[in-house]
């Protein structure tokens, strides 16, 4: 798995750290089966995997936040279980996330203390880092994100850690800082210290690592030198073979829909990670949206859903401009939205028919007496439809996940669907309900709806979806049909590779 | 990355389904509790359990368990009430005031505005201003206490009345129980069909579970609890008039000693004070439980501070054991 040679020096003690046959898994969920990673002196080593690979799982092994079920970590040749991420720390790892992890209610010096910290040496890094101005006395909370991401890292760096994690630090950074950032990891390699770097971003990878590992679903298969032309490889790596999700049902060529479309995105942008998205819904359509984790779906999704309002562009429901100021507004021109996470759509405790029927009581006017009668036809309906399981009705937290996501939806099959914004129905779901779910959304456009549709799952784009846009980097910068959409295509889009063929 | 699967309904302890359908029957057990304490009550003093007795402890049990709706409602959003008190007894002390100047009803009309222009600023603060509401009518509560000493001294030589409806609401008693379930029932039948069988009470319920959920239905949770607010100062605003019957003295603080107590009824009664989850009909049993053991320990003779003591230990035992009971997963 790891090279012969090494250009820098011999021996095992030149191994910074190495992790074998990792494995996690959380209840049922294998989230890990065999991740190995190893680190050496003066090494730059990206970590990438495709969304639900394994990466989150295995970024927390490597720094002690959660323990291993199997496998070992060693840092420094000597065997050091981690066991807690203070233990990590002082073992040479020091990791820096996307989220800092600074308190917002100290100030920067404080901050420093707590960790430890000499001041005379963040402040060298801050300079380093394009932030020679820094007063230690600013508070964290008054700061922008890019400056915090910095002054974590800079303090990181004052740690003189033996290998730096960084994991997506350069999402949403300036370009400048980015080159900063990328400068400084590369000459702590030079120093003979290691590196992980986690990105989406094959650009930064390929001006900075040494080598890549590549996760897939929870095991590493594959570790490969960067190279001119690597990335096919590593996307190759990265799809793999895919457990069957069933064939389309209905045919796969269907006419392009003709007339207005139902919704009309253009130039939309939306802090902190939308930039720029455009794009055509039409009725009877299944409009894919396809995004690696955080390139600003989240903001697309919630803009169109009236939970976050726009920075700017234009959003036209049947023509007409629209505004959403609340969710109500949004409900109220057709847009039903279904957000990734079941827990934030639930009432827990609550019965599976009142999960259901709630939106039929959200207006003023429907506050008196329940229309039990019209209630009970719409959610058996619903029920029926998606074949809830209702055994355990009386409340949602009993049902399965599953089950849980399919109420989620049913609430608005039971409420009526014009314009149906699906986030990753699928989401950490069994194959036998993810193999009911596309049908149902093929079924919905089939009777004139409006579906959006994001998925973590390329495999998915095929099944349910008519076309798709892909997301990288907040703008829209490709759209694929159907019937070109391999996962490969989606994936390399999805990774900023394709040229701007087809972009809108 | 995928999440774990909440195990589906399988093979339960037998404990943790009798602690289900405790939880989903929560008054069962409360029934029980009650009788067992009147049981106890008979042994301590024989004879006493008798058909006045038992009017006497539901007269009592009637206001109290009107204000712990008040309370059961606002925590069913994950809310509390601390201003009932003060607005009960505002709304007994004008109604009482205004008697000789204008007339009975609009007086009590004058009363019942007092508990809506409470429960307008409770509801402007925890629905649009987003003030936690314990702290929000906590502050309405002090505010209107202090109107209410800047009143008095407008009326002061007004006299008191007390409008003869109140009076016989109040005291009267037909067939050996009191008059004052005339307005219970009908009150309580409201309350327990707004819980089950209207829309605001299905969004009381949605609110307090999950507030993101509800926006995400479409429910403007503002709208919400501005009518939570609104009608829980009408039913301490109505109680104060109903109290004002029964203790026939106005005074500035006539309904307060109530206020504790109608927590502590809505909680014995199996309210969450989260969110999401609480029962009427508890309260109401609550709210008899506490007169009950208040006749317990007078009984027993205690000087007035070991009684109050023992009312706040004897009603933390009875949550903690009933919420361990219950909440078993």
């Amino acid at each position: 798995m790891t090279s012969q040679t090494d250009p820098m020096s011999s021996g095992v003690t030149d191994t910074l750290l190495d992790a074998q046959n990792v494995a996690k898994s959380f209840g049922a969920v294998r989230a890990l089966t065999d991740a190995s990673l190893t680190v050496r002196r003066g090494e730059v080593v990206a970590l990438m995997g495709a969304n639900g690979a394994g990466k989150s799982t295995f970024v927390k092994i490597l720094t002690g936040a959660i323990r291993p079920d199997k496998g070992r970590v060693t840092i420094r040749g000597a065997e050091a279980r981690v066991g807690s991420p203070a233990e990590a720390r002082r073992s040479g790892l020091v990791p820096v996330y996307q989220e800092p992890s600074l308190i917002p209610d100290l100030d920067i010096s404080d901050n420093l203390r707590l960790g430890d910290t000499n001041a005379d040496t963040f402040r060298h890094w801050a300079a380093e880092l394009g932030h020679p101005e820094l007063r230690l006395d600013a508070m964290i909370r008054d700061l922008p994100l890019a400056t915090l991401r910095i002054i974590d890292l800079a303090r990181a760096l004052a740690s003189t850690p033996d290998v730096l994690l960084l994991d997506e630090l350069t999402a949403a950074l300036p370009t400048d800082l980015v080159e900063r950032v990328l400068r400084v990891a590369r000459q702590q390699a030079e120093d003979g210290r290691g590196v992980i770097y986690i990105s989406h971003r094959f650009a930064e990878i390929a001006a900075l690592c040494d080598r890549a590992t590549v996760l897939r679903d929870g095991r590493s298969v594959g570790d490969v030198d960067i190279a001119p032309g690597i990335e096919d490889r590593v996307v190759e790596m990265m799809l793999g073979a895919r457990i069957d999700l069933g064939q389309r049902a209905a045919e796969t060529a269907r006419p392009k829909p003709g007339g207005a479309p139902r919704l009309r995105v253009q130039n939309l942008a939306a802090a902190p990670k939308l930039i720029d998205a455009s794009f055509d819904l039409h009725p009877g359509e299944v409009l894919g949206v396809v995004a690696l984790e955080g390139q600003g779906q989240d903001e697309l999704f919630e803009v169109l859903a009236g939970m976050r309002k726009p920075a700017g562009g234009t959003v036209e429901i049947d023509g007409a401009p629209a505004l959403f100021r609340h969710p109500a507004d949004a409900i109220a021109a057709g847009l039903k939205f279904v957000p990734g996470n079941r827990a934030e759509a639930l009432f827990r405790e609550r019965s599976v028919r009142e999960n259901i029927a709630m939106p039929f009581s959200a207006r003023a006017r429907a506050w008196g007496p329940l229309r039990l009668r019209h209630e009970k036809a719409r959610v058996a309906e619903a029920v029926e439809r998606l074949q809830i399981d209702t055994r355990a009705q009386g409340e949602v937290q009993r049902l399965s996940g599953g089950n849980q996501q399919k109420v989620t939806i049913g609430r608005w099959l039971a409420h009526g669907v014009e314009t149906l914004l699906l986030f990753d129905p699928t989401r950490g779901i069994d194959v036998r309900t993810k193999r009911q779910i596309y049908p149902l959304v093929r079924e919905l456009a089939g009777q004139g709806a409006a579906v959006l549709y994001y998925t973590s799952e390329l495999a998915e784009v095929p099944l349910a979806c008519d076309r798709a846009v892909v997301i990288f980097n907040g703008c829209v910068v490709d759209i694929v049909e159907a019937v070109d959409a391999t996962e490969e295509r989606l994936m390399r889009a999805a990774y900023g590779l394709t040229s701007a063929e087809g972009a809108a | 990355m995928s999440d774990i699967h909440p195990q589906a309904e399988t093979q339960a302890r037998p404990i943790v389904r009798i602690g289900r359908f405790l939880k989903d029957n929560p008054v069962i057990p409360l029934i029980a509790l009650l009788l067992l304490l009147i049981g106890t009550l008979e042994l301590m003093r024989p004879g006493i359990i008798s058909p006045f007795w038992a009017g006497n402890t539901i007269k009592f049990a009637i206001p109290l368990a009107m204000l712990a709706a008040c309370q059961v409602l606002t925590m069913l959003t994950g809310g509390i009430d601390l201003s009932v008190g003060i607005v009960a007894t505002a709304s007994a002390f004008v109604a009482a005031t205004l008697t000789p100047l204008v007339g009975p009803v609009p007086a009590m009309l004058v009363a019942m505005a007092v508990g809506v222009v409470v429960g307008v600023v409770n509801g402007f603060g925890t629905g649009i201003a987003r003030v936690h509401p314990l702290i929000m009518t906590l502050g309405t509560g002090l505010i209107a206490s202090g109107c209410l000493q800047v009143y008095q001294r407008y009326v002061i030589a007004t006299g008191t009345d007390i409008p003869a409806i109140l009076e016989w609401l109040g005291t009267g008693r037909t067939a050996g129980l009191p008059n004052g379930i005339f307005l219970f029932v009908p009150f309580a039948v409201f309350v327990l069909w707004l819980m089950r069988y209207s829309g605001f009470g299905r969004l009381l319920f949605a609110v307090g579970s999950n507030e993101k959920a509800a926006q995400l239905s479409g429910v403007r949770s503002w709208q919400v609890l501005m009518a939570l607010y609104v009608l829980s100062g009408l039913i301490a605003a109505l109680t104060g008039l109903l109290y004002l019957g029964m203790i026939r003295a106005p005074s500035l603080s006539l309904a307060n000693p109530l206020m504790l107590p109608s927590v502590a009824a809505a909680v014995i009664g199996g309210t969450s004070i989260f969110g999401g989850r609480g029962s009427f009909a508890g309260a109401i049993v609550g709210a008899l439980i506490l007169r009950v053991i208040e006749t317990m320990l007078t009984l027993a003779r205690m000087p007035e501070g070991a009684r109050i003591a023992l009312f706040g230990l004897i009603i933390l035992a009875v949550t903690a054991l009933y919420v361990r009971f219950t909440e078993q997963r």
